[in-house]
């Protein structure tokens, strides 16, 4: 039943470094190596392509941010634990969309993973909160917080886009901004 | 041109409101503690109002927090950007049928339709169970069912009948004995003592020509009749056959006194071909139309249970079940053990050919009622009588 997936897979240490070092191939690798043993859990457990697609880039999103933060210790295989968080993440969408029927269909061994998963969750609910107050803001000044604040524009760049002529403006602007976003980010429950 | 219009908005704003100046200014100090634009100066004064200030401390705190939730979102939406293109370069399409686990059109019709199936499922028990209902197909099987118990228990009675019948005469062949019809009339009666007296009903056996007194096992001895008390209905026959090899020790004993009202009593006697066990209580210290010499029982008796024991919890004889009177509904008599006593009392000693010597030991005291019964099947036997 269990088909083998063949890939060349890249050794953990060399994905952990990459990663850290910021290495577009290595991310590409990652994501490639390990897309079809998720597509399988999900495919075959009552999810479709793009289930399979938002859980997997979830799990590497969570996996990524693990080891930017230093935190991540090669303590299992990288494929273990990409397997474990998926499952975790795809429970918990199967539970509440009310399709789990109780048991699952597993291919490969998997670790509790309860606590990164739960933490992740948490972090996605602020990131929604603040996309939808980034909506809420409108133009100009959404463009002026992600200029500013994301994409590390200067207020030089700024100023030149919109049109001021006055800096001093600008920077007003900027804070009146950035006062109305961060009431309508804590006003959403 | 929007772009101008919000300028003039906002240089309007900035005039009213002052107080938000300051906080504009304190934000813009945050910013240039943060990103190290600050003079040496301007930082030490700074630090001074962080540490001097509660508010300003938290402001710095919280703007540190929401700035960096506001990077860190713009960082996951670059990640996501990076993650989409790469995913765009995989064949999603061909992969997922590589993985895809294809189950058997069975198990695929049931996925996808057992809701649908479940309720087509439903609908049929339903119409089925009832259809039976309302054309009394049920009720006529139930009634018919039990028709078939009894049908199915007569036999068995039957055949348990035949059985017995079948060891008498099979017992009787083995001991080398006449064949035996069945007697004319039938009574029980008990044994007084293991070397073969017996006592049951005058009435049982008045009247006799011979008697017979047949054990559990079916086996038939030829007894007589010893003594006779009419009055109290009582009689003693003494087993006179050869084939009789006497009993085991008897283990009930006989109660000199009299029993109180309300204790639990049973006998046990051949009302027909096979032992029947009768239950009840003591209901009444008199007798039918108020004979002192007997006990009132509730317990249901035949006339075959004439002569049968009555005995305690304990396994104590208490009396003689006596069932000429069968026309007072539920209720039963039995002679008094005492006047059995004195009847022995006043047996002619040239009557007996064996000394007649009642155990006075109880051996069923502490038995569970199965297991007295048990030990005392082997004491009861069934009278059969005999005339022209």
């Amino acid at each position: 039943m269990n088909k083998e997936l063949k890939a060349s897979a890249p050794t953990d240490s060399e994905i952990v470094l990459g990663i850290l070092n910021n290495s577009e191939i290595v991310l590409k690798k990652l994501y490639t190596t390990y897309f079809p043993m998720i597509l399988q859990l999900i495919v075959n457990n009552n999810g479709d392509e793009d289930d399979a697609k938002d859980i997997y880039q979830e799990a590497i999103i969570v996996l990524y941010n693990k080891i930017k933060s230093g935190k991540f210790e090669l303590s299992s295989k990288l494929k273990t634990y990409i397997y474990s968080v998926c499952r975790r993440l795809w429970l918990k969408r199967l539970s509440h969309m009310n399709r789990y029927g109780g048991d699952i269909r597993d291919f490969e061994e998997y670790l509790p993973v309860d606590e990164e998963v739960d933490d992740h969750n948490e972090r996605d609910i602020q990131f929604s909160k603040m996309e939808s107050a980034l909506q809420l803001l409108g133009e100009p000044c959404k463009t002026i917080m992600e200029d500013f604040y994301i994409h590390n524009r200067s207020m030089q760049d700024i100023c030149e886009r919109f049109g001021y002529t006055n800096a001093d403006n600008a920077k007003t602007q900027k804070y009146k901004c950035l006062q109305r976003l961060k009431k309508l980010f804590f006003q959403q429950k | 041109m929007p772009a101008k219009a919000e300028k003039v908005i906002f240089s309007a704003e900035i005039r009213k409101e002052s107080k938000e100046m300051s906080d504009h200014q304190l934000t813009e100090l945050i910013e240039r503690y943060l990103d190290g634009s600050m003079t040496a100066e301007e930082r030490t004064q700074f630090e001074l109002l962080r540490k001097n200030d509660a508010t300003v401390e938290s402001r710095v705190a919280e703007h540190m927090q929401f700035i960096g939730l506001l990077k860190q979102y713009g960082e996951r939406l670059e990640l996501e950007k990076r993650l989409n293109a790469i995913h765009d370069e995989i064949d999603v399409h061909a992969l997922k049928e590589e993985v895809t686990i294809h189950p058997t059109w069975v198990v695929r019709m049931w996925r996808n339709h057992h809701s649908k199936i479940s309720v087509a499922a439903s609908i049929a028990i339903f119409a089925i169970l009832g259809t039976l209902f309302f054309t009394g197909k049920l009720n006529n099987h139930e009634s018919n069912f039990e028709q078939l118990s009894q049908e199915i228990g007569k036999i068995k009675q039957s055949q348990a009948t035949l059985n017995t019948r079948t060891n008498s005469i099979i017992n009787d062949i083995k001991g080398s004995k006449r064949i035996t019809n069945p007697g004319n009339f039938r009574g029980t009666g008990f044994a007084l003592s293991s070397n073969g007296y017996i006592v049951t009903n005058y009435h049982v056996i008045k009247d006799a020509d011979s008697v017979y007194v047949q054990n559990a096992a079916g086996e038939s001895f030829h007894s007589k009749v010893i003594y006779t008390e009419p009055g109290n209905d009582i009689a003693v026959l003494q087993i006179n056959d050869e084939a009789f090899e006497g009993l085991a020790a008897v283990p009930y004993n006989f109660k000199r006194s009299s029993t109180d009202l309300g204790e639990n009593v049973f006998t046990i006697g051949y009302p027909d071909s096979k032992v029947v066990i009768g239950l009840g209580g003591l209901t009444s210290t008199t007798g039918y139309q108020g004979d002192t010499t007997e006990y009132q029982v509730s317990i249901p008796v035949n006339p075959g249970n004439s002569g049968g024991p009555l005995l305690d919890d304990k396994g104590n004889v208490i009396g003689i079940i006596n069932a000429k009177q069968t026309q007072v509904a539920g209720a039963a008599f039995a002679v008094k053990s005492a006047y059995l006593l004195k009847a022995i009392q006043n047996i002619p000693s040239d009557s007996l050919s064996k000394s007649l010597t009642l155990n006075t030991k109880n051996t069923l005291a502490g038995l569970s009622r199965p297991q007295q019964i048990k030990k005392l099947r082997n004491y009861v036997f069934m009278v059969k009588v005999y005339n022209q």
